[in-house]
């Protein structure tokens, strides 16, 4: 998957040290597919027991309809290496995760996923946080060329990106290939240590 | 050559090729496998048309989803069964190793590794399963990855990883009685945080870590990824090598002498540096519990929950609100005596052998209180069977307690064993997040005695009362 500019309006839930399990319940990882985990995205937090909707949580909320952006805290991502994670927030529509930081096994998965990591300080993060609360359908923009967020007050600020995955997000390319294209020196160091 | 840590000698001896900006290409010497997260990695083969290209190295277990009690077909969950068998018919057509359902062989991933001799010092070993971690405990360099990487090393062997730095936990001084190797890692993820080792590869060292058995290291490792740290390691030593040897995958005869000898070698030189170190003193260590949502939320069992109002600890107040909000536990005074529904004691933390014999020997003769249930589910097959011919399963039911076939169980309930919303349990697990053990289910994490004891008195009890 090409990763496109960005436009949109951002779901909030600015909450610390949000692990994999509550991105996606155990109880929906006896799949054997990738796809259909959006509905379940976030399960407890954004259901009842009887499968109803909690008004209050932020990806009720009538602004957050369409929004490929979500704004998190700290550590986001943090416990089991469910990719089912990553797979969820793309199927729910996700394109783009701001947070202050993220735990590694869920920003590698993310990457893989076409999902783009975007870790800011905690000072930007604040002022995103109340321009967003102020209004909930506020724009943001992110460019991955120039590794640019555009908050919805205009201020523009560069993120920190590797070289690497970068070019495998804009190019959509596929990191197998890229491991593959190695195979002499994998046949040679199995030669050597067989 | 510039003096160098465990880690980046297991490191560099695997790495196939670094571009400049990319990740290195690491080569992978055993790729564990389980029911949940592998389905997808071998249709991504199917779809690309390629091979598992070592199925000598790669070795898979059904332990997520798993019942531990005998299913009638009535009784089966459809979609758990539907990916056992689909992890079946994977293995199969790849040519892959199985411990299916019937094998004797079977358990968690990770007590599977150590107990076949499968996991070795200085081998780089990955599994879809964040607590991989536990392999670092043999000198192994250990990733938990996810889904795509499995797929990954399947077709390839390789694993793309940026190298971590490098954080020395040193742990001086020796524990107290009652006190176990799962309290001193509660108390170490308590001090640095949940986040406290992102981006490290954590080495443990000292007195206290030399004293421990296998079992007991392998805990600590364990639950480095609770810290944040894709990996923890421990450098092989005579301890390592014992509990090896004549293992059913470990070398033998004159291939076992010279293996011990490259082991030994797989220490940190005097001089290394490493990027982050904290020294640790095991002696003043007390039985920890959590009291909260994520393994950091953990204090001394003597010691008051943290106070939101007077927030002194690491965690983010407003995290610390919403868990004490979830818990529904009181802040400003410890949780002695607080209410238990449920007792668990298993999992990849602690279900291994000295885990139920801990246990066993505390329950002997005692009976677990009337307001609970305890469940005791050992790591693997072999643990089951070793402790049934020990006894302990006659010890653990007469207690009161229900005895189970091995599995991952109520460690992340996806396979029905599952505590109630709104009750409490007591886990010897590693992860008390909300809901991970049932929807609504509350967790207090602590070590198999404080369990033990804490299902004799039916509240949360420390176990140094009856030492
Ligand atoms: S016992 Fe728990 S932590 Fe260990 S592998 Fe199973 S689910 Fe994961």
């Amino acid at each position: 998957m090409k990763f496109e500019r960005i436009k949109s309006s951002a779901v909030l839930l600015p909450l610390d040290d949000v692990d994999t399990d509550q991105i996606i319940p155990a109880r929906y990882l006896k799949t054997i597919k990738k796809d259909g985990l959006g509905k379940h995205l976030f399960a407890d937090w954004r259901y009842s027991s009887e499968g109803d909707e909690h008004g209050d949580f932020a990806l009720n909320q009538p602004s957050s309809k369409g929004a490929s952006i979500l704004i998190m805290g700290v550590n986001f991502g943090c416990g089991s290496s469910r990719e089912h994670a990553a797979w969820a927030l793309v199927d729910y529509g996700f394109r783009a995760v701001i947070a202050k930081s993220f735990a590694d096994i869920f920003r590698t998965n993310a990457l893989k996923n076409g999902l783009l990591p975007i870790a800011i300080d905690a000072e930007t993060h604040a002022e995103l946080v109340a321009m967003v609360a102020a209004n909930p359908e506020a724009q943001l923009s992110v460019d991955l060329d120039d590794q640019q967020l555009v908050l919805p007050n205009g201020t523009t600020l560069t993120f920190p990106l590797d070289p690497f995955s970068k070019r495998i997000l804009i190019e959509g390319a596929n990191e197998l290939d890229y491991i593959l294209s190695f195979e002499d020196a994998i046949s040679a160091y199995e030669s050597e240590h067989d | 050559m510039s003096p160098r840590a465990l880690f980046d000698k297991v490191w560099d001896a695997h790495v196939i090729a670094q571009e400049e900006g990319s990740p290195a290409i690491l080569y992978i010497d055993l790729h564990l496998i389980h029911d949940v997260t592998s389905p997808q990695a071998f249709a991504g083969l199917r779809e690309s048309g390629s091979k598992v290209r070592r199925p000598d190295k790669t070795v898979a277990t059904m332990d997520h989803s798993t019942p531990t009690l005998p299913v009638t077909f009535e009784l089966r969950d459809e979609m758990a069964w539907a990916q056992l068998d689909q992890l079946k018919a994977n293995c199969e057509e790849f040519g892959v190793r199985l411990y299916a359902m019937d094998s004797d062989k079977r358990g968690i991933v990770h007590v599977i590794g150590p107990e076949l001799g499968l996991t070795q010092p200085g081998l780089t070993v990955v599994c879809g399963d964040s607590h991989t971690s536990t392999h670092g405990a043999f000198g192994a360099l250990a990733f938990g990855i996810g889904t795509s990487e499995v797929e990954h090393v399947l077709a390839t062997q390789c694993l793309l990883q940026r190298k971590p730095k490098n954080f020395r936990v040193h742990v001086d001084g020796f524990m107290q009685p009652g006190v176990s190797s799962k309290d001193l890692i509660l108390a170490l993820i308590a001090k640095i945080g949940v986040n406290g080792g992102t981006g490290y590869a954590l080495e443990y060292t000292g007195a206290a870590i030399r004293a421990m058995d296998m079992e007991q290291r392998m805990t600590v490792c364990n639950m480095s990824i609770e810290a944040g740290a894709r990996t923890g390691m421990i450098a092989p030593d005579d301890t390592t090598f014992e509990y090896l040897s004549g293992r059913e995958f470990a070398p033998k005869d004159d291939a076992w002498d010279a293996a011990v000898q490259k082991w030994r070698e797989l220490v940190s030189d005097p001089e290394a540096e490493y990027d982050r170190s904290i020294d640790f003193d095991a002696a003043n260590l007390e039985p920890m519990i959590t009291f909260g949502t994520n393994p950091g939320m953990a204090i001394p069992i003597t010691a008051p929950v943290p106070d939101p109002k007077e927030n002194h600890s690491l965690i983010p107040t407003a995290a610390l609100e919403k868990a004490l909000a979830y818990m529904d536990v009181a802040p400003g005074k410890p949780l002695l005596g607080h209410k238990l529904d449920v007792v668990f004691l298993g999992s990849c933390a602690n279900g291994r052998l000295s885990d139920l014999r801990q246990a066993a020997q505390f329950l002997k003769g005692r009976k677990i209180a009337d307001n609970l249930r305890m469940l005791v589910v050992p790591g693997s097959q072999a643990v089951k069977h070793q402790a049934e011919a020990e006894g302990l399963d006659r010890i653990f039911i007469e207690a009161g307690a229900e005895w189970r076939q091995a599995g991952c169980s109520m460690c992340l309930a996806m396979n029905g064993d599952e505590v109630a919303a709104g009750e409490y349990v007591i886990s010897t697990s590693n992860r008390n997040y909300e809901g991970r053990q049932g929807v609504g289910a509350r967790s207090f994490l602590a070590s198999p005695l404080t369990a033990a004891a804490s299902a004799v008195e039916g509240v949360i009890t420390d176990v140094r009362a009856y030492l």
